[in-house]
This record gives C-alpha cells, structure tokens and sequence, in this order.
C-alpha cells in the first residue's frame, strides 16, 4: 500500500508544481508540497528500518487523508481538486482493508483477494484519472494558447484599427479642408460674377451716357449762348428807346432777331430734352419687375441710343438706320431694364460691325442697320440686322459663351451677349438665335411670348 | 468786297451744327457792322477746303471743330497745313473734349491755338484783338 501511496504523492506533488508553477506563485505551499515529499520517502523507507509495519501503514492512511484534505479546501489548489478525489476511494479501500485485517485476520484472509483487486481497480481509477485530468489540462493549455494568439491578433487588429481611424480622421481633415477652400472659392467666384456682371453693365451705360452727356452738350451750349445774345439785344433796345428818336428800323430788326432766337434756345431746349428722356429710359432704376410695354417704342429708343453713343465718340461715323416695324404697336410683358439691356448690346454690336466694315476700303460701301418687328400668334419676334463683316462660323458657335470675345482687350467684356441670351431665356422664356453670312450681314433674332393675358 | 476795309480780318468757322452762323453773327453783331471782322461758314471739313481753294488769300483765321462726321477737324488742318505752309491762315481748333489726346494732334499738326467748347466768347474776342 505504501508503494501506491509514494508514487501518488510523487506524481500529485510534481504535478501540483507544475501546473501551478507554486514556486513563483505560491512559495509556502510549494515548500510544504517538498516537506510532503520528504514525508513521503521517509514513510515509504521507514518500515524497512524500523520494522514497524502496520504503524506505518496507519501514518500513511493519516498522512494521505490529511493531504487530500489540506489540497481539496484549500483554494490555492482548486484547479487540481478533482484529481484529490479520485484518490479518495483508494485511500478509503485501504483504511477498510487495514480496520478489517486488525478487528479478525480471518476474515481478512478470507477476502484477500477481493481487497487487493479493488486496490487495484482504485489504483487504476487514479491512473485513469490523472490522465484524464492531464489531456484535459492538455486540452485546456491549447485552448489557453490559442485564446492568447486570438488575443494577440485582436491586439494587431486593433493596433490597425487604431491606425487607420487615424488615417480616416487626417483624410476627413483634409477632405473638410478642401471642402471649405471650395467653398470659399466659389464664394469668390460668385462675388467675381456678380462684379463682372456689374461691370458689363456699367460697360454699356456708360458708354451710352458719355456718348449722351456729349450729345446733349451741343444743344445746351447753343441755348446758354442764345440767351445771353438775347440779353445784350434787350440791352440794346432799351438804350435805343431811351433815344430821344428811336430807330423804328433797327427796334424792329432787334425785335425779329430776339424772336429768332428764342426759336432757336427752344429747338436746342427739346433737342436735349429728347436726349435726356431716352436716357432715362434707360437707367431708369428698374426694380427688376415685368411691365407691359410697347416694344416697337423700346426697339426703336435703343436702336438711337446706341447710335448716338458711338457718334459721340466716332462722330466721322454715319449709317442709315432703317425701320420696318409692325404698324400696330406691340405690347408685351417685359423687364424694360433687362429687356432694354440686350437690345442696347445687339445694337451696339451692330453698329460696331459697320463702323468696322466703314473703315474698310470700300467706297461704296453704305453701313445699314436694319429693325424689323413683328407680332405672330403671341409671340414677338424682333430682328435686328447688320451689313457688317458677318461672324465666322467658329466664332457664332461661340458667340453666347460669357468671357468670349472677338473686339480687342479692353473694348468688351465678352459678356453682352451671354448675358443678354440669359435675360431672354432665362429671364422672358424666350430664344435669341444669330444668322450671319460672311461680308453680307449678321442677324440676331429675338422671340418672346407675349404674356399679356392674365 | 472791292470796298472792304483793310483791316478786315476775316474768319472761317467751320463746324457741323448749322446754328453756329447765326449765334456767330449775334455775338459779333457789333464787330461785323463796324467791319472790325467778318465771318465765312463752311459745314464740313469739305466745305471748308472748297472755300479755302477760292478764297484763300482772304481768310486770317479758321476756326474749326474736330469732331465732324466725314472729314474731321484734325484731316482739315492737316490738309491746310500741307495746301497753305505758312504764316496764314492761323488755325484755331475747338472741340467739346478737353481732350489732352486731341490736343497734341492739334499741336503736332500745327494748329495755332486750342480752344474748348462750351466757347468762351469774351475770350476768344480777345484772342482776335490780338490777330
């Protein structure tokens, strides 16, 4: 029995020692487990010199309860609890084997047999149950180790994650900075649209108004000089008539002179006041609402208007003007500045184009302009024609693209005619197309519904 | 003519606004009836130089616009300059542009004064006194 005894204890110890790792973790128990140990060998060598066999066997029965029972409660030792317990029936045959042979030899004798097989079944039971406690411990150490590499590759995969948030945050960053830039950009451009579209604008009014302010000049000039001619003339007669004998002849020749020029300071007064009417028309402050208008009135005001602003400043420019426009007049549902505001660019470019073409060698060559409108159906068509040089197709293809321009820098914008082709299609919901034939004519066709009805 | 005064000085204007004559005449009204000046008006640079083809002896002083349709006033004098070298006649440009620009052509083409439209006519009576 001793036997069994040490071997259990060997292996129990060594695999307590081991699986616990007592040294490093539990330094009392593990010098205990050492004391046991010794205990052990010293209980197994013992009988050999102290002869003293059934003690021994007793000390060890004590000695092997004890050990189970300071390692099943003892929480240090919980993970190897189950094998104390397949101890236990070992322990427990032998105790009843060792009390039977001490209470009647006979009857031990008699079932010798028995005692030993169930020894060995118990011992075989503690083999069986240590090696399964060991492929479980096995089974549960793989685990172990596969949990730590699961473990080590979340780490990885977190240490990545981590990684590539902060990449997502830098690239957020720079994306939103971007985005912002953008945004400031088109801020700018838009701002820059609004300036540029300002400065058409102005472009074409003041082109017209300085050509206006010279034309109304002139007749001003005329009508401040008259008057003062008639000043000293009212001088004159009153001297003469304070004459003891007047000179009926020369009253009357003075008289007749101031007459004559009072015609005159009024033909020059309305002069500039028809200048001044049409300019108004034009900068009249619109506030950007359609109103019904004559547009045969409207087509007409600008087609002089342009002509008079280029006059102003190319007065050895001539051209005829020529007028087919539908007898009734045309009413129509317009924004008047808008509206004005392409006819004054068509003009200009037509006028343009023949002042051009006047330059040319050509002697016979006679610059016209040609208004026509008419009313079909409720919609108006107003064409305006020049004999200019024409576009060449390249460029008519162009022509509505804002910022394109064929006049040399700084006499046009390029956007006269994008602006204007907004304005009708966009702005009246109507079409403006252009037909042009190479040193023959170009023609911008203007439609527009009517919308008078409503 | 045959009897004309010897001092007569005689001035071209030329200018495409026909109302020029009569205010021309009303402002030197009394000039003209002493004979102190005389006034010859021609519409265009063309009419001016038809007239200056018959009369060039007589004409002192061309008083001219620049801003004329068809021949302007700067064509004028260069033709005047280039048909009558020198002394006469004198030539005095008017425009309604105080324009520095016209002003150096009209220079550089020998023009012999300069004046700005509105006109001044008190001082341009001085300018003749001093003819």
């Amino acid at each position: 029995m001793g036997v069994s005894y040490f071997i259990i204890i060997m292996f129990i110890v060594e695999h307590i020692r081991k699986t616990l790792s007592t040294k490093e973790n539990l330094p009392h128990w593990d010098r205990i487990l050492i004391y046991s140990r010794f205990f052990a060998i010293f209980l197994l060598s013992a009988p050999w010199v102290l002869d003293q066999d059934n003690i021994f066997e007793w000390v060890w029965h004590a000695f092997m309860l004890g050990f189970i029972w300071v390692v099943y409660t003892k929480d240090e030792f919980k993970s190897v609890r189950s094998l104390m317990i397949s101890v236990i029936p070992l322990v427990i045959i032998g105790i009843i084997g060792d009390v039977a042979s001490a209470v009647s030899r006979d009857f031990y004798r008699e079932y010798d047999n028995y005692f030993d097989m169930f020894k060995v079944f118990a011992t075989i039971w503690v083999i069986a149950m240590w090696y399964q406690t060991r492929r479980q411990q096995k089974q549960v150490a793989i685990e172990g180790q596969q949990r730590l590499e699961e473990e080590k590759e979340n780490q990885l995969m977190q240490a990545r994650k981590a990684e590539l948030e902060i990449l997502v945050a830098e690239r957020t960053r720079e994306i939103s900075q971007q985005k912002e830039e953008l945004i400031t950009t088109l801020d700018h451009l838009k701002t820059t649209q609004g300036q540029l579209i300002q400065a058409e604008k102005m472009a074409s009014l003041g082109e017209l108004t300085a050509g206006i302010a010279h034309e109304i000049q002139n007749p001003l000039n005329f009508v401040n000089n008259f008057a003062e001619v008639n000043s000293e003339l009212i001088e004159e007669l009153r001297e003469e008539q304070e004459k003891e004998s007047p000179d009926q002849g020369l009253v009357e020749e003075i008289l007749k002179d101031l007459a004559d020029n009072m015609q005159k300071m009024v033909h020059h007064g309305k002069r500039a006041d028809s200048i001044v009417k049409g300019m108004l028309m034009h900068s009249r402050s619109g506030n950007g609402e359609k109103e019904v208008v004559d547009l045969n009135a409207l087509a007409d005001e600008y087609m002089r208007l342009a002509y008079h602003g280029l006059r102003a400043k190319d007065k050895s420019f001539n051209a005829t003007l020529e007028k087919d426009f539908q007898p009734e007049v045309i009413m129509a549902r317009v924004t008047p500045q808008d509206f004005g505001r392409v006819l004054l660019n068509i003009f200009n470019n037509a006028f343009y184009a023949v002042a051009q073409q006047t330059h040319g060698a050509n002697e016979n060559y006679r610059p016209t302009v040609r208004v026509s409108s008419r009313l079909s159906g409720d919609t108006v068509e107003i064409r305006i024609k020049d004999n200019g040089a024409g576009i060449p197709d390249a460029a008519r293809a162009r022509i509505f693209e804002p910022f394109f321009t064929t006049k040399p820098t700084g006499q046009g914008t390029g956007l006269g005619l994008s602006l204007s082709f907004d304005i009708i299609r966009n702005g009246h919901m109507g079409t403006l197309e252009v037909e042009s034939e190479k040193n023959a004519f170009t023609e911008f066709i203007i439609r527009i519904p009517q919308e008078i009805k409503n | 003519m045959q009897n004309a005064n010897q001092n007569d000085t005689k001035i071209l204007v030329v200018d495409d606004e026909q109302d020029i004559k009569p205010l021309f005449e009303m402002r030197f009204r009394r000039e003209i009836r002493s004979g102190e000046l005389s006034f010859s008006f021609a519409f265009s640079g063309e009419e001016a130089l038809r007239y200056m083809e018959d009369h060039a002896s007589e004409v002192v002083l061309i008083l001219s616009d620049i801003n004329m349709p068809g021949m302007s006033g700067i064509e004028l004098l260069k033709r005047i300059r280039l048909d009558h070298p020198s002394p006469n006649p004198k030539v005095m440009m008017v425009t309604a542009y105080n324009d520095n620009d016209y002003y150096q052509q009209a220079i550089s083409n020998g023009a012999n004064d300069f004046l700005t439209k509105p006109i001044d006519f008190s001082k341009l009576k001085e300018k003749l006194q001093t003819l």
